[in-house]
């Protein structure tokens, strides 16, 4: 194992409750905190933890967005990435684009391991990595709770419906990662400094051969529907009688 | 005529309820013929019951041994060859449908559209964004193949009673070795299908340990209810991570859900949506569990739960 490479996204902060805009353009992002896609946050730290088993492993991590996502990046060096790599755009690239984007960027930088997010918490799609994956002709390892890296291989415990299920793929491979992979680690002041003096190259999609497809169009954006306001009971024996009336037991 | 091609779920005995949903989703396109494709080593069993699937025309079975378990990177390559004759390939949003369908669009070269709620159009769409706090209504490219995930909580599943014809398929497709499943291990009970239930207990951190989760079993065996969690009682080890209900574990859409000490955070919320019944029982009456309720109850569960469970006879 010699590089890991991890593709971060610039979201909305996880903190932020979302506003809708009222002409149903989109969602209102002005002055809104932006933050890395805390799953991509995961992939990091999982990755800094094989560098740090390891010997000589380099982490480079990777995003597709508009200038601002070096704030992101430095985030990301201050974490303890090796250096960074900005694909600068201005256009929102959907999960195939930004899979192809990836793809790109592997080919020149061949690494062993690309670990990413299971999904972006703004358009909640679920879709890069695998994209990526297969486009890359390489296998995937979704839902990671669990990654051991051995010889060539990774043996990796993925979340799924039914509980644990775990895969072995070779290497290089595709890893999405899960809540409960690990707990990425703070940041302290000290390594924001240094972060400052790593390698953040810019890049665009032109330069990588890559067109941006607009394969699905936003028509309009709601709030979802809310639920009526509801009723409080004092007690449990009132609980069960507003069940038994409603039919509900 | 839209031609909608289903990737069903199974573990080989039993069909997955979602695929029947994903009947209905792909019922709701107008003038569609819809064909379920089940991948396995022997789908023989659960070919009969997607057959009777109401609405579906046929049933295509790809039988050989290296379909066993349901790897994506093994899946994917047959899907995108039979995909040929469709117009589009839906797949459930379980982690099966998730894992997979993203692999077989870019097989394909094509766009995603995950979690339909609602079509609107044969190509017009409405999912969930930002966990669910936004509903966005999507227009696919008509002239390319639409791959989609669809968001199995929006959907009754379709009635039985159907007579599809089942036909065995074989495809000349070679199947990638990096990737071996290894095993799996799944907290299984008898109690009812969290997915599925028509009743849930849910329970959240202020359970305060495994232990005290037992008072859930409890009261849902009394109810016949499947028991789930909030993301703060699983991450600090209450419950395991299949029983979690929100944004990243399960969306599920009973007749009645019942949340114990869970305060609410939006990413669960946007599990429970769906529920038609929402009852919340929390010691702070602040907790936003209260906005979505449809019956709350402040107060200690420890004292409630069991007075519950002693009302319910």
């Amino acid at each position: 194992m010699q590089k890991i490479m991890v593709c971060i996204k610039r979201v909305v902060d996880y903190n932020v409750r979302i506003r809708v805009k009222p002409d149903g353009s989109g969602v209102a992002l002005d002055g809104v905190k932006m933050s890395v896609n805390p799953f991509d946050e995961i992939a990091l730290e999982e990755a800094l933890r094989i560098k740090e088993r390891g010997s000589n492993i380099e982490v480079v991590a990777v995003s597709i967005g508009v200038a601002d996502t070096q704030q992101q990046l430095r985030t990301a060096l201050a974490m303890g990435a090796d250096r960074a790599i900005l694909v600068q755009t201005d256009v929102a690239v959907e999960p195939l684009t930004a899979a192809q984007t990836f793809l790109a960027l592997a080919k020149k930088e061949n690494p062993d391991l690309i670990l990413l997010g299971k999904q972006a918490i703004d358009d909640d799609a679920n879709q890069t990595g695998q994209m990526l994956a297969a486009i890359w002709e390489r296998p995937q390892a979704t839902y990671a709770s669990k990654v051991e890296i051995s010889a060539g291989k990774a043996s990796v415990t993925r979340e799924v419906d039914a509980g644990l299920e775990t895969i072995e793929v070779d290497l290089p491979a595709v890893i999405t990662v899960d809540l409960r992979l690990n707990e990425p680690r703070y940041v302290k002041l000290p390594d924001i400094m240094k972060a400052k003096k790593k390698p953040l190259d810019v890049t665009s999609l032109e330069a990588l051969g890559i067109s941006a497809g607009v394969f699905i169009k936003s028509l309009k954006t709601e709030p979802p529907a809310q639920r009526q306001k509801g009723v409080m009971v004092k007690d449990a024996a009132e609980l069960v009688d507003v069940l038994k009336k409603k039919g509900l037991i | 005529m839209h031609k909608v091609l289903i990737v069903g779920e199974h573990d080989g005995k039993a069909l997955n309820p979602a695929t029947a949903k994903c009947v209905t989703c792909a019922t709701s396109i107008p003038d569609t013929e819809i064909t379920i494709a089940l991948l396995g080593a022997d789908t023989s069993t659960v070919a009969s019951q997607a057959a009777a699937i109401t609405g579906v025309k046929s049933v295509l079975r790809v039988d050989r041994p290296e379909n066993t378990h349901p790897l994506a990177a093994i899946f994917a390559p047959q899907v995108a060859a039979l995909a040929a004759d469709y117009t589009h390939v839906f797949g459930p949003s379980t982690s099966f449908g998730k894992d997979l369908m993203p692999r077989i669009a870019a097989l394909l070269g094509v766009a995603q559209v995950s979690d339909l709620m609602a079509v609107e159009a044969p190509y017009r769409f409405r999912r969930p964004i930002y966990a669910g706090n936004a509903i966005v209504t999507v227009e696919a490219d008509p002239s390319r193949k639409l791959i989609a995930t669809v968001r199995v909580a929006s959907f009754q599943a379709a009635p039985g009673g159907g007579q599809a014809a089942v036909e065995s398929k074989t495809l000349n497709v070679s199947l990638p070795s990096h990737t071996r499943y290894v095993g799996a291990k799944s907290g299984s009970t008898d109690r009812p299908d969290l997915q599925t239930a028509a009743r849930v207990v849910s329970g959240g951190r202020a359970l305060g340990s495994a232990e005290n989760f037992k008072l859930l079993f409890s009261l849902a065996d009394k109810l016949g209810a499947a028991v789930g969690a909030s993301r703060a009682a699983v991450d600090a080890g209450y419950a395991p991570n299949e029983m979690q209900v929100g944004q990243t574990g399960k969306i599920i859409s009973p007749e009645m859900y019942i949340a114990i000490g869970i305060s609410g955070a939006i990413q669960h919320l946007t599990g429970i949506k769906d529920a038609r019944t929402i009852v919340a029982i929390n010691k702070d009456g602040e907790a936003p569990i209260f906005e979505v309720a449809d019956i709350g109850l402040v107060g200690d569960l420890f004292q409630i739960v069991p007075e519950l469970e002693r009302l319910l006879g």
